[in-house]
């Protein structure tokens, strides 16, 4: 999906646990995500500090979206 | 004696679904699940000494931990043949499967076999470094695949020479091997052309490799006014999952609108995907598909604007040809409605 989704011109950016299988597929801008029945959240935490875990992967996803890249990227840091 | 340790997963090893699918990698002596009719297959000559499992999610989520921990219990063991699987069109399983293989092959320099249908992710990932016998897409193909993968192991294992992926049943490793044949190149070629011309089959001798990659667009340079969707494959649905898109090998997406909800509630939406654990993404499926924090940086003036619906269906052994032709369907509909960027979730 989102080869199409690139190939229809639209940037996208792929959030997924397994990068390797992210890669695979084709995706160029890839955002690590936490586990995979949870990839934006994590029951292990308080309510408050999982919204914060989950603004902070989304944030990255936007940043990986207003970045140039050349080929697959992934944004981990 | 040839000595094997076979891999399997969580489920195969009858500990549990997908609620068990993030227990660490354990041994067991002798064969469990599978294994049975493998070792039916494998005849005299080999023993199945020990059986790994582990849970699928666990794996894919530790990826090196786990290939570490996997590969010393299997080292202990100092077998001849290592066989994973088979996974069939399981993702996770076919990574872990795939990956457990190299490793093996890497640092013990045993040969390995496993078996998958030919669109699970591990195929791609790993049809280069090892024999993966080609199979149907679903348990219902384990009489076809365990004699498969077992006859492929006993050859390797044997130091017998394997022949052609069509002859022996694996997928196509990319390796060319220099062959006489009968006729020269030319007249072959010629052949080939008349037999096209007349519409009857044949089979190329060199398959063009099939590079499907889509360069990067160029980013969004205006955040702050851009418009943004949400796209997953997670299968979040509204409450009842209205469409009925199915749990595994999804024949639809779909896409709803979420004008003013601000949060998905567990009395609002839910998962209809089959392949994990749902109980988190029931329990508060933003975890899957973030709509409440796009709110918020809607609100903050991070984006421009949330769009209007969202495009969702279940990656759960769905076929990449069903993938492609829902993606390229909507994403014509995105682009009409001036969305600037998307944002996918997978699980």
């Amino acid at each position: 999906m989102v080869k199409e989704i690139e190939r229809a011109g639209i940037p996208v950016v792929h959030i997924c646990t397994v990068v390797p299988i992210s890669l695979t597929v084709g995706a160029n801008r890839i955002v690590p995500a936490i586990a995979i029945p949870h990839p934006l959240g994590n029951p292990a935490v308080s309510k408050e500090d999982e919204k914060e875990l989950r603004r902070e992967i989304v944030l990255k996803a936007i940043k990986a979206l207003e970045t140039e890249v050349d080929g697959q990227t992934v944004f981990d840091k | 004696m040839i000595k094997v340790v076979h891999y399997i997963n969580q489920f195969y090893g009858g500990i549990g679904g997908e609620e068990k699918a993030d227990v660490k990698p354990e041994v067991r002596e002798g064969v469990v699940g599978p294994g049975m009719a493998l070792k039916a297959a494998l005849g005299k000559d080999a023993e199945i000494v020990a059986t790994i499992i582990c849970g699928d999610s666990y794996f894919n989520e530790n990826l090196e931990e786990a290939t570490a921990e996997i590969l010393q219990m299997i080292k202990k063991y100092e077998p001849n043949l290592f066989i994973a699987g088979p996974a069939f069109n399981a993702g996770r399983y076919g990574v872990a499967c795939g990956s457990i293989c190299k490793a093996v092959k890497d640092n013990l320099g045993i040969p390995v076999v496993s078996g998958m249908y030919v669109e699970n992710p591990g195929v791609d990932m790993f049809r280069k470094d090892l024999h993966i016998a080609s199979t149907a897409n679903a348990a219902t193909g384990m009489r076809q695949a365990i004699p498969a993968m077992s006859k492929l192991g006993l050859k390797l294992a044997k130091g017998e020479g394997i022949g052609s992926p069509a002859e022996e049943g694996y997928i196509p490793r990319g390796v060319r091997k220099n062959v006489f044949r009968e006729e020269r190149g030319s007249k072959r070629a010629v052949n080939m052309l008349v037999a096209k011309l007349k519409g009857e089959a044949f089979v190329t001798e060199y398959a063009m490799p099939d590079f499907d990659r889509v360069a990067p667009n160029k980013p969004v340079l205006d955040m702050k006014n851009a418009k943004i969707a949400l796209v997953t494959s997670g299968g979040i649905v509204p409450k009842h999952n209205p469409d009925r898109i199915e749990s595994s090998s999804a024949s639809k997406y779909g896409k709803y609108d979420i004008e003013g909800v601000m949060d998905l509630t567990e009395e609002t939406y839910e998962t209809a995907h089959g392949g994990y654990d749902p109980v988190y993404a029931n329990l508060d499926a933003d975890r899957v598909l973030p709509v409440d924090v796009l709110r918020e940086f809607e609100k903050e003036g991070v984006i421009g604007k949330l769009h209007r619906y969202f495009y969702t269906t279940v990656g759960n052994g769905t076929s990449v040809a069903n993938a492609k032709k829902f993606a390229s369907t909507f994403a014509k509909e995105l682009v009409q409605d001036g969305v600037q960027a998307v944002i996918l979730t997978s699980t």
